[in-house]
């Protein structure tokens, strides 16, 4: 192959990417805005845009700005928070199943979450702070249990899994025992929720957001050469474990702090980086796209669950009625193409 | 590298001492009854409790003892039925890690269930157990043929992922049926846990029938088991019947543990843990497997809802939470030691 061939090759998955890019904001903004239009009194765009110029408009004031602005903003930061941790752990495990979401990390934010408000009585910070620290505990006792004789994906999946059914029956016993069925708190520590986004929460995530995005998106050259193994990664200049070690941080706090704002809304980590590798191709930077994706996917899903049924429900029923669908894809075009989970 | 697990009955199924750990299992059993008739979250002497089983009596004591023995019953059948699906669906899918809940079969007896009480109005055991038994099936054969997709076959790490999202998508359909069903939700909510507190034995009764013909299915494929550990091949050759054998156990499995669901809600772990510590002890022949995996999870089951009472008295724990707190540290021992996933 000779340079020219390379060049042209890396030219076209560039140019491809930034399609993707753009063609996922462009869908992103449109449901945005469609999510502010739409509900059960639909507002004209111009006392939209009013709301959001900070003007008084009778009636849209409160539900467009005190309510489907938090939602919205809400389900674009959470879904992006989501995507990009999943996208990291998939790519860092080499295997599309290791989502947070799946192996644990989640549950174990969404048990101390649940754990501060409910016995603790705390609430805002200290709850976000505490998940946080639950879920990199969770990932750091994963790896340790998985670490015996070399850290393999596959056991550290399947020991995510049995963590996970643990602290998912502490999420239970919680929530059975506290006596606080409350139906919109519990749905929320269940499947993820917006039901009860409020600008507090806004604030506590895209500060999260603003602090680890960056940090991540700077590993993120050095995520790709670790797809290519740690080897070759290490023999092309990249700290392997230290890389490794702050990405794993920043990807589970992204996760972690998500998961305080809106429960585990399932499979958005799990979905948004097979999208993101399907629409990207193999070569191109992942982190954006899995973001842009992750935060369509919660948007849509939120609106489907509100607005498509008789009855609304939340968001986190709608992507985990998609998980299994998409499962049985991911195993039919893996097999197609040769390759083994 | 992902390798399909060393079968649990590879080589000739090896017994030691069989005869011995029954005796030890039966009387574990014993204990565990005596001491969930004896403990509970009303605290009880022993003379007490001597007087309203054997003497009878009608104060709120007797009562309150007398009303432990229908729930040590339904774990004993309980806990003996998951500990034998177990047996049977690790020996069917040749895998250390099958489970009734981590194969989501659970979920999918959990989602039929309430589909029974949503829109077909049923409220009776005898409704609930035909709706968790094809629930139970249906996610049972689409877990393994999902999981069996792709190459390698159906590895441990494709099954459980396999039955970790299923599970989870089936409990997403679940709650999109509850949500605007207040009154089903407040029965569902407190079945999902995984519980025997509200044992009634004509329910009991009711089920016995499925359980009976899920043991015999059971007892009449453990030889055939045996020699299906040696691979489909030999197994083929030495005159066993390959594909009725797997579907005869994996029906028995399915009976059992639909029927356990149907009885207590969702209860993980019993179906891993008691078949794996049973064949460290035992050996692997399934003809002593079965029997002595019965006794245990009975015992075990009972020992857990036991445990459950009274720790946290005057409240109760329900035993599908302590199964499953014990019981992950187990399957992760599991997958470290047995899975055959090496560096």
């Amino acid at each position: 192959m000779s340079a020219t061939v390379v060049r042209a090759a890396r030219r076209r998955a560039s140019r491809r990417a930034g399609v993707t890019i753009a063609a996922l904001s462009c869908t992103l903004l449109a449901l945005f805005a469609f999510s502010l239009v739409w509900g059960d009194r639909i507002y004209p765009i111009s006392d939209v845009v009013a709301v959001l110029a900070g003007q008084d408009v009778p009636g849209a004031s409160f539900s467009v700005g005190e309510l489907r602005l938090p939602r919205a903003v809400l389900a674009v930061l959470a879904g992006a928070s989501f995507g990009i941790a999943g996208v990291t752990f998939q790519t860092m495990l080499r295997n599309p199943l290791a989502s947070p979401d799946i192996i644990g990390i989640t549950h174990g934010a969404n048990v101390m979450a649940l754990f501060c408000i409910l016995v603790l009585g705390l609430s805002g910070l200290a709850v976000s702070v505490s998940a946080v620290i639950a879920g990199v505990g969770t990932a750091f006792g994963i790896y340790l249990l998985a670490a015996r004789g070399g850290v393999v994906g596959t056991r550290l999946i399947l020991i995510g899994i049995g963590i996970a059914a643990m602290l998912h029956s502490a999420t239970l016993y919680l929530l059975v025992s506290a006596d606080q069925w409350d139906l919109q708190g519990a749905m929320r520590w269940l499947t993820g929720s917006l039901n009860l986004a409020s600008w507090d929460d806004v604030a506590m995530l895209s500060l999260a957001a603003l602090l680890l995005v960056p940090i991540v998106l700077v590993l993120g050259r050095d995520l790709g050469l670790l797809r290519l193994g740690d080897d070759a990664a290490a023999g092309l200049g990249v700290a392997v474990e230290r890389s490794r070690r702050l990405l794993v941080v920043a990807a589970v706090a992204l996760a972690a702090f998500a998961t305080a704002a809106t429960g585990p809304i399932s499979f958005v980590s799990f979905m948004a980086g097979p999208i993101a590798v399907r629409l990207v191709g193999p070569r191109g930077a992942l982190i954006v796209p899995a973001a842009l994706t992750g935060a369509v996917l919660v948007l849509s899903a939120d609106l489907v669950g509100q607005f498509l049924f008789e009855h609304r429900y939340p968001v986190g029923v709608v992507t985990g009625a998609l998980g299994a669908p998409f499962l049985v894809y991911l195993l039919i075009r893996t097999q197609r193409t040769g390759g083994s989970l | 590298m992902i390798q399909t697990a060393a079968p649990p009955t590879a080589g000739a199924a090896v017994t030691r001492r069989p005869r011995w750990w029954t005796a030890v299992a039966l009387a574990a059993a014993l204990g565990a009854v005596a001491l969930s008739i004896a403990f509970g979250s009303r605290v009880v002497s022993l003379p007490e409790v001597w007087q309203a089983i054997v003497v009878g009596g009608d104060d709120i004591t007797a009562a309150a003892v007398r009303s432990r023995v229908p729930r040590t019953l339904l774990a004993l059948l309980v806990g003996a039925s998951l500990a034998m699906a177990g047996v049977m669906l690790q020996g069917v899918t040749r895998n250390p890690l099958a489970d009734p809940y981590i194969l989501g079969i659970n979920s999918g007896a959990s989602l039929t269930v309430v589909i029974g009480i949503a829109f077909v109005g049923i409220h009776s055991m005898q409704g609930y157990i035909w709706f968790a038994l094809t629930g139970a099936a249906l996610a049972a054969a689409f877990v393994y043929t999902v999981g069996s997709l792709g190459r390698g076959g159906p590895t441990p790490l494709k099954l459980a992922l396999a039955g970790a999202i299923t599970t989870a998508a089936l409990t997403s359909l679940t709650t999109a049926i509850l949500l605007p069903r207040m009154e089903v939700m407040n029965v569902y909510r407190f079945w999902v846990v995984g519980g025997v507190g509200r044992a009634e034995n004509h329910d009991t009764l009711t089920v016995m029938p499925f359980i009976a013909v899920g043991v015999a299915l059971c007892a009449l494929t453990a030889s055939g088991l045996n020699l299906l550990g040696l691979g489909d091949d030999a197994a083929a050759g030495l005159g066993v019947p390959v594909v009725r054998t797997r579907l005869l156990a994996a029906t028995g499995g399915v009976l059992l543990c639909g029927a356990a669901t149907a009885l207590a809600g969702p209860i993980g772990f019993v179906g891993l843990v008691v078949p794996h510590l049973v064949r460290l002890v035992v050996g692997s022949d399934h003809r002593w497997l079965l029997p002595v995996s019965a006794l245990t999870g009975a015992a075990l089951l009972t020992l857990a809802d036991t445990v459950g009472r009274v720790v946290a008295r005057p409240q109760e724990i329900e035993v599908g939470i302590i199964t499953a707190l014990l019981g992950a540290p187990v399957f992760i021992w599991v997958v470290l030691t047995r899975t055959g996933v090496r560096a």
